[in-house]
């Protein structure tokens, strides 16, 4: 039997998505949603199940379920209906939590993603062809929900015998978006994941930040042989918190579960959990005594209903999508795909690229400084492109002066962080400094002169035929320089003299 | 006025498995008395089966009314001394309860 | 001095302060209140300083409603910030409400002066305020009997006279009953009508607070007070506060009092209650009401259908006490577990449990079908029933209840026949219609309860029909005999 799993089963996923609607209250409360706060700060009796509360839904994430669910194609219900799912958990206040079961707001939709190309034929075997191809995923629904609160088990902060109980996640508003199983491999869920990520942050619906828990997965894994028509049984991977973590959860239940099957067992439907050191998943808990939630209408609301027009509203509204962004970059500018696709990862950096051509000579130079230069230098600062001080059209006059050969791209690159951080005129910055390109002929040739006479060796070897030296000359040309002369007008010089001073 | 059956359906097993449900303990007269007391109800409304109710929407509430919203403005709650003053047991601003076994999660 | 309206003439005629009358309704509260069981918590200090407040304000003129300066108890399911809410249940004995309830703030904001807490069945399951960890309240027409429930606090307090008026809940006829089984008006209204934020929930889409008076017109200014739209309740209908007042013109001639026949079956309530009722319809009848028959059909079904919407609700409403946040906890408990079960198990009485276990039977997978859902197919039937009848009359009178009063401790054993019980009340829950009762008679010495119905929202014509009756009838004026 062949190592691989893959050559003798055909994975099968689908994932959940839990992800934080962007709003400032809660759900079904007038509590602020926040991050970091000390526990017990952001709560309202209704998120602490007080007796006598009830709850009025948040006017605000109507619309974000329909962008979400315009955006992927799916249909908006008119009506939706709040359910009550009623399990006991200390972190969960009113033992039940509001959900949405058999009516939800969002259904039947899909959304594309790009994954790595493989060859006909399918099976475990299918080889690389190295290029890309577009897969459609079905999204089965997408339903309203209210977070549950935190529990701390951390014996650091509440001790052997004690959990800690924070409810200021408690009624934060969810989104929980669910895949068809269509996803069959890790690589596909991964790219899923970030296609879903990077739809939900173009919309604004929510801010998806994985690391404050405000997008989290849950993973459907099984396995069946090639050319099987049914699905094996499944386990379900509860609270994947990052991209790698999904990916090695899944990957690691494949070995797990293949393992099982090819000593002839059966797999069992269990909840599992990741183990991230490990880098193996374990059973938490076997669902054959299946979960009895109790689900019925809450009677505590009314069905949301949800009018055409509004759903129109919000489409006429609904702003440029990735995948729309993508086609459109490619026809409009001329410009690498890979570039392309670093400028669309995200809408503000795509806007903030649009903004500087606009501004700029050369499109192509604004792509190249944001692509890379930029990026590097926010990166390196610990910041995103919200929070730079540089604006679009500020870096535009300070790419026009690399591009005037007023300031060599180096000098210009050093002043990235500093403007990044600080912001300012990038022009009285290179005049206090004094970085202005030097581009009078005579003093380059000078500069030149002096470093041919100052070394005859190297000199004698470009003469003779040998290039390699030429850049040593160049970088004591551009010392001597100070690093304000253009570089290319000192290669042509010295390329010039060398031939000239034979 | 309303013919009782005799016939109860209802076992000490699935009193059981309720209660389980439900986070009650039952001793085992108490098992015994709400057999028997759940049987006699469910016999009784055990007649709304004779109802032919195909087709019948179900009312979950009895007034037809879309759902009122709320405009997306926070407020700052209530204080974290008065969320936690009826705490059976808090530690800082935290509410306590006995330690959570990983796995009864769902 | 007792009943809502003298009070109210007294302090407008500045023959009474509101200190005065608050003073004395405190000393009742501690005497008739106590004994009686009737109330169980007061806020004596506070309402002295209101009512010192009232006083104030009502020199400077500037009186905030019918109901400034008078006292009035509160069902001890609606909170108050500061004070206790117990739902007369050993869970929540340590609760004290962080936030103010809607009924709390609108008596306030009317001037009303909240005087304390009625007893009640806890978490108002029940019919005659025996499951209370007060112990049982007592009718004060004869202590020795049950005052009805789950409100029977409220109802036996304004009966004996402590205070002129009590607000309870009502959720298949706790208001009513009570009402009936005491002698005073009790009144439920259209669902929605008043703002259930505050009002610890039984079953949501069925509880609605209203008052016990003496009189319609007194439970038309209460209800003035207390209802009209909160944004904080989704129920909550979106209708301003109805002028109720106006419509009392004591003129009831060519409206239409609908009898359903299937109320007035030959083994449906006892012989004496339906004379009684026969009575007081004929005395509509004279005032110049038509009187027709109707027909409600799925009556026999409603005690079924009620009982399984509102045990499935209240398992749920229910699940939130679990000794982890608020109210008790039981002692030494180890692990989460626990900590669940036994607080639970310690914390709740026999009647809850037994409406727990049942709700969460018929919610349960395998059974929901056939119980809970088939129960809300049926509550649509009741619903039409209702909408049929009221195409043919205006307001639908009948019995409140099946019988008078009966003997504490009678019914203890047998939950079965006292749900059966409120086969002409719960109707009203479950189609969200307003029910009012009015003492319309007695039998044995003890008062009976005649009940109407109206539409949705039509308060107005109910109250109208109640108070043209209180206008040529004196049953409003008997009072119990310890109150004498």
């Amino acid at each position: 039997m062949s190592d691989n799993p893959l050559d003798r089963y055909e994975v099968v996923i689908g994932l959940e998505v839990h992800t934080h609607l962007k709003t400032n209250s809660k759900l079904f409360s007038p509590a602020p949603v926040r991050y970091g706060d000390a526990p017990n700060h952001d709560v309202h009796p209704i998120d602490l199940g007080m007796p006598g509360v009830l709850p009025v839904l948040n006017e605000k994430v109507i619309g974000l379920a329909i962008r979400l669910g315009l955006a992927t194609h799916s249909r908006v219900n008119t009506r939706s209906v709040f359910s009550r799912k009623n399990y006991f958990y200390p972190d969960l206040p009113k033992g039940y939590q509001i959900s949405q079961y058999e009516e939800p707001v969002v259904s039947d939709g899909w959304l594309e993603i790009e994954v790595p190309a493989v060859s006909e034929g399918g099976g475990g075997n299918g080889k690389k062809t190295g290029g890309t191809t577009i897969k459609r995923i079905g999204v089965t629904r997408a339903h309203l929900e209210e977070d549950a609160g935190k529990s701390i088990h951390d014996v650091a902060v509440a001790g052997a015998d004690g959990t800690h109980i924070d409810l200021n996640r408690a009624g934060v508003p969810l989104l929980e978006i669910v895949s068809e199983p269509d996803l069959r491999s890790a690589v596909e869920a991964g790219a899923y994941l970030r296609t879903l990520r990077s739809i939900l942050r173009y919309l604004e619906v929510s801010d998806a930040d994985m690391e404050k828990g405000q997008f989290r997965c849950d993973a459907n894994v099984s396995l069946r042989l090639w050319g099987s028509e049914e699905f094996g049984t499944r386990t379900e991977i509860k609270n994947l918190n990052s991209f790698s973590n999904v990916e090695g959860a899944i990957g690691a239940e494949i070995i797990r579960q293949a393992e099982i099957l090819d000593d002839g067992g059966e797999i069992q439907q269990a909840t599992m959990a990741y183990d991230v050191d490990r880098r193996r998943t374990r059973v938490l808990r076997l669902k054959e005594n299946a979960d009895d939630y109790r689900y019925f209408d809450d009677p505590d609301l009314i069905p949301l209903l949800i009018d055409e027009e509004l759903i129109e509203a919000v489409r006429a509204d609904l702003p440029e999508l990735p995948e729309q962004k993508l086609v459109r970059f490619r026809d409009q500018y001329d410009l690498p795909a890979e570039t392309i696709r670093i400028l669309v990862a995200s809408r503000p950096l795509a806007d903030y690229f649009e903004r500087c051509a606009a501004a700029c000579t050369s499109v192509k130079a604004a792509a190249n400084w944001i692509g890379r230069d930029l990026r590097q230098a926010l990166s390196d600062g610990g910041r995103g492109i919200e929070n730079s001080a540089l604006d679009a059209e500020t870096l535009a006059v300070l790419i026009g002066l690399v591009e005037e050969g007023r300031l060599t791209a180096k000098n210009a690159r050093d002043l990235l962080p500093e403007l990044v951080a600080q912001g300012g005129d990038p022009v009285s910055l290179m005049e206090e400094r004094g970085l202005e390109a030097v581009s009078d002929a005579g003093v380059i040739d000078e500069w030149v002169m002096q470093v041919i006479q100052a070394n005859a060796g190297a000199v004698e070897s470009v003469r003779a035929g040998d290039d390699k030296p030429l850049n040593f000359l160049m970088g004591k040309v551009m010392k001597a320089a100070g690093g304000k002369a253009n570089p290319g007008e000192v290669r042509t010089r010295l390329v010039e003299m060398i031939r000239d001073s034979a | 006025m309303l013919a009782l059956c005799a016939m109860s359906r209802i076992t000490r097993k699935d009193v059981e498995r309720t209660a389980e449900l439900a986070r009650l303990s039952l001793s085992d007269d108490e098992i015994e008395a709400m057999t028997h007391d759940l049987g006699r109800i469910l016999d009784h409304v055990d007649q709304l089966q004779a109802l032919d109710t195909e087709g019948i929407e179900p009312t979950a509430h009895a007034i037809p009314l879309a759902t009122p919203l709320r405009a997306d403005e926070a407020s700052p709650g209530i204080a974290a001394d008065l969320a936690l003053s009826n705490a059976p047991l808090q530690e800082g601003y935290a509410f306590v309860v006995p330690k959570v076994i990983e796995g009864e999660d769902s | 001095m007792e009943n809502l309206e003298a009070q109210r003439a007294a302090l407008e005629a500045s023959e009474l302060s509101s200190l005065e009358l608050v003073s004395a309704a405190l000393a009742r509260a501690e005497a008739e209140g106590r004994s009686l069981g009737a109330v169980v918590g007061l806020r004596a200090e506070a309402a002295l300083a209101e009512a010192a407040e009232s006083d104030a304000r009502r020199r400077a003129g500037e009186i905030r409603s019918p109901l400034d300066g008078t006292p009035v108890l509160l069902k001890d399911n609606m909170v108050m910030q500061g004070e206790p809410t117990t739902c007369a249940s050993r869970i929540l004995e340590p609760f004290v409400s962080p936030y103010d309830g809607a009924a709390a703030e609108r008596l306030q904001a009317a001037g009303a002066i909240i005087l304390g807490r009625a007893n009640m069945d806890e978490f108002a399951m029940g019919a005659t305020t025996e499951n209370s960890i007060f112990g049982p309240a007592r009718n004060p027409w004869d202590p020795e009997r049950t005052c009805g429930g789950s409100s029977g606090g409220s109802a036996a307090a304004v009966a004996a006279g402590v205070t002129g008026f009590a607000l309870g809940s009502d959720t298949g006829g706790s208001i009513r009953q009570p009402a009936s089984f005491c002698g005073v008006v009790g009144m439920k209204p259209s669902y929605g009508r008043v703002s259930r934020w505050g009002l610890v929930a039984f079953a949501s889409s069925l509880d609605q607070i209203g008052p016990f008076t003496h009189t319609a017109r007194e439970a038309a200014w209460v209800l003035e007070a207390i209802s009209g739209h909160d944004p904080r309740d989704s129920t909550s209908l979106p209708e301003k506060s109805p002028d109720l007042v106006s419509a009392l013109t004591g003129d009831v001639s060519g409206l239409r009092i609908g009898l359903p026949k299937e109320y007035f079956v030959d083994d449906g309530a006892d012989s004496g209650v339906v004379e009684a009722v026969r009575q007081g319809v004929a005395e509509l009848e004279s005032a110049g009401a038509k009187v027709v028959e109707v027909s409600l059909p799925h009556t026999p079904y409603v005690v079924s259908t009620y009982y399984l919407v509102a045990t499935a609700e209240a398992s749920s409403n229910l699940a939130r006490y679990d000794g982890a946040r608020f109210g008790r906890r039981a002692e030494g408990v180890g692990d989460l577990d626990s900590m669940y079960r036994r607080s639970r198990s310690e914390g709740f009485g026999d009647e809850v449990k037994r409406r727990i276990l049942l709700g969460t039977y018929v919610l349960s997978a395998g059974y929901f079908d056939a119980y809970y859902r088939k129960a809300q197919q049926v509550r649509t039937l009741v619903r039409s029933d209702f909408e049929r009848a009221f195409e043919a009359c205006d307001v639908i009178a009948g019995p409140t209840y099946p019988e008078v009063a009966f003997s504490l401790g009678a019914r203890l054993d047998d939950p079965v026949s006292l749900y059966l019980g409120d086969i002409y009340t719960v109707s009203a829950n479950l189609a969200g219609l307003p029910g009012i009762s009015l003492p319309c008679g007695q039998l044995q010495g003890l008062p009976v309860g005649m009940q109407l119905l109206g539409r949705s929202l039509d308060e107005a014509t109910l109250l109208r029909v109640a108070d043209a009756f209180q206008r040529r009838t004196d049953h409003h004026e008997q009072s119990p005999p310890r109150a004498r």
